[in-house]
């Protein structure tokens, strides 16, 4: 019997997870995401896997750090309001370093917003969201088949690096139905370098790992070490010492920026020749695909450059596929998040243009066609 | 007890709290309370949130967890559903608890899982340097309520009960045997078991109070404390104007992880 099944993106990510060996879920439930903490709770438990409905998002970042601590797998699911309620509990596991995965169905805001709809507006939320100086990873699939997959990857780069990995999903993705079937993809699952020497000799927050990344103890392991939100020294204790805040805070920056060559994924679609560039993610790079095959019959040189990986930003893999365009087109579900990111690193004589739409629908392939002859 | 100390803290004394503050008394408590259970201290976690008393994890030789303000009780509840073999302590003063962890509380009082929660109520936000809480008593000044607060407190003990803990208990720091005893029990106790523990702050609530002098504030809870036995025996006009330490209610817990451990075997077929 084919194991070929319909699926929808929400349900692919919970599939995902459970591949990942993802073994604990805390969340809140908000519309687009509810199905993820549904169908969590539905396998979850079979499985002897912890499933915990929390009163509200911060408790359940609270919850899926603390389980990550013991050394589990943990993750939640949640949408903008949800996300925007995260935000501290996020900082608080980027100082900490510890692995967890947050999902973000994003819906157009800001605050309630429109809650059935489509957006991209939490790109900035996601990378800028929480205070201080930090770096996070931010992954956006454009399909179910490839949001169980990033769903995975998502896990595997939160125990890699020791770093909260956040999921964008946009609406469009989170319930879209299509084609699934994951029978013979074989999986590489990561898990985070655990310490193995006397518990004496146990640095939790090591800065000379040559990856930046400190080995994890699992609370229960005998390490008894200490985990603090405040800025803290090697061992894990509070400091106010200036060379060792400074050394803690940029570690923790560098460790992603440092590896985005590792981290960042791409896919790249009739770039060689390529004129007008396209750079779209999420379910309008499915928009932005229609759009190059349409053109390309037309005759006109455009192409798809479609990050995968959100943050770490790939400064120079971007400004090196802007260079040399007559024009490049960002299109996205918000007022040019992603974009600004693009100026930024773009050439000085490569115009680069914003094709927005925040009214909760789908970007569609005439629009981008349209644009693309707007600018040649 | 220096014994005591090398087993259960750091070493890495002296602790940053002021001269005259009753925490050090609540964390000998616990020491001494873990020293009677000898539990495996790989297998006890301390989760603790934002402000003086949560400062303590810093000091505990076990697991440490030290969070965000108000949010202790979440990630504990994370580590336990996690690995319900391990012993968790929760550190949390009043305006931790009480006010931004308020429905934190609420909610780990309503699941009644199998961990001990120590309040440091104080009265006071101390490490903002005194303002007041949502437990100052109504009329006490403060750096926010230089007149006086026209703010009601509330009886967290009261709202623990009625939240669903299993386990409710009052201590004081001036009956610091009684303290220890009561963390034993509550510790022992199969479900959530909450100890509110008046504490004092000469510093940041007596000096605005008329009560500067740490003994004095000791003195005052060893003059206004009523055992709950005695309690009982008291008129509610009697009984008003005092604080009822010992062990205010106590039943049998549904405790939510053995009734989860209970799903997962039914839903894995070992019990119908």
């Amino acid at each position: 019997m084919s194991k070929v099944r319909l699926v929808q993106g929400n349900e692919a990510c919970a599939l995902g997870a459970i591949a990942a060996k993802a073994t604990f879920y805390a969340g809140y439930p908000i519309t687009p995401s509810t199905e993820v903490a549904e169908y969590m709770s539905t396998m979850l438990p079979p499985r002897g896997g912890k499933f915990l409905q929390m009163e509200d998002e911060i408790a359940s970042m609270g919850a899926i750090i603390g389980a990550a601590c013991t050394g589990l797998k943990a993750f939640t699911a949640t949408s903008g309001p949800g996300f925007s309620l995260m935000q501290e509990l996020l900082g608080y596991a980027v100082i900490t370093e510890v692995p967890i995965v947050i999902v973000d169905v994003q819906r157009p805001g800001p605050s309630t917003g429109l809650p059935t709809l489509s957006a991209q507006g939490d790109i900035q939320q996601a990378r800028f969201g929480t205070h201080g100086d930090h770096s996070v990873i931010a992954l956006a699939p454009s399909s179910v088949m490839e949001t169980y997959f990033e769903t995975i990857n998502a896990f595997n780069l939160a125990e890699k690096y020791r770093n909260p990995v956040v999921l964008l999903l946009d609406e469009e993705i989170g319930h879209l139905r299509e084609r699934f079937d994951v029978e013979d993809e074989a999986v590489e699952i990561i898990d985070r370098k655990r310490p193995t020497c006397p518990p004496q000799e146990y640095i939790p927050y090591d800065n000379n790992e040559p990856d930046g990344v400190p080995l994890m103890a699992d609370f229960g392991a005998g390490y008894r070490y200490h985990v603090t939100g405040l800025t803290h020294n090697e061992k894990g204790f509070y400091t106010s010492k200036l060379p060792e805040v400074d050394a803690s805070i940029r570690r923790l920056t560098s460790k992603i920026e440092d590896h985005v060559n590792e981290i960042a994924t791409f896919e790249e679609i009739e770039l060689e020749d390529c004129e007008v560039l396209l750079i779209a993610y999420g379910s309008v790079a499915r928009s932005a695909q229609e759009a190059v095959m349409e053109l390309r019959e037309q005759g006109v040189k455009v192409g798809l450059l479609r990050p995968i990986t959100i943050w770490p930003f790939h400064d120079q893999r971007i400004k090196a596929a802007c260079t040399g365009k007559k024009a490049v087109i960002v299109p996205e579900m918000n007022l040019g998040q992603y974009a600004r990111e693009v100026e930024r690193v773009a050439p000085a004589d490569t115009p680069v243009c914003t094709l927005t739409r925040v009214d909760g629908e789908m970007i569609e392939p005439a629009q981008i066609v349209a644009k693309v002859k707007e600018v040649l | 007890m220096k014994e005591i100390y090398k087993e259960y803290f750091r070493g890495n004394l002296p602790h940053i709290w002021c001269s005259g503050c009753g925490n050090g008394i609540v964390m000998s408590a616990w020491a001494r309370a873990m020293d009677q259970l000898q539990l495996d201290k790989n297998q006890c976690v301390g989760v603790s949130g934002i402000g003086c008393s949560s400062r303590i994890t810093g000091y505990l030789d076990i697991n440490t967890l030290h969070t965000a303000h108000g949010r202790a009780l979440p990630f504990a509840t994370g580590v336990k559903m996690a690995k319900p073999e391990m012993h968790v302590f929760v550190f949390s003063g009043d305006g931790d608890c009480a006010a931004i962890g308020g429905n934190h509380f609420i909610h780990a009082c309503r699941r009644d899982m199998d961990m001990t929660l120590i309040v440091f109520n104080n009265h006071i936000y101390g490490m903002t340097g005194g303002q007041f809480s949502p437990l100052t008593p109504f009329g006490k000044k403060s750096t926010t309520s230089p007149y006086g607060t026209v703010d009601p407190d509330f009886d967290l003990c009261k709202l623990a009960i009625g939240a669903g803990a299993s386990f409710v208990a009052r201590g004081d720091i001036f009956h610091a045997k009684q303290l220890t005893d009561l963390i034993v029990e509550a510790h022992n106790h199969p479900g959530f078991a909450v100890i509110e523990v008046m504490a004092t702050c000469p510093i940041s609530y007596g000096r605005h109070n008329k009560i500067p002098k740490p003994a004095d504030m000791v003195n005052y809870l060893k003059e206004n404390t009523v055992s709950k036995v005695r309690a009982d025996k008291m008129t509610p006009e009697e009984v008003a104007d005092k604080i009822v330490v010992g062990i205010l209610h106590q039943h049998e817990p549904l405790e939510y992880t053995k009734e989860y451990a209970k799903l997962v075997k039914r839903l894995q077929g070992g019990e119908k």
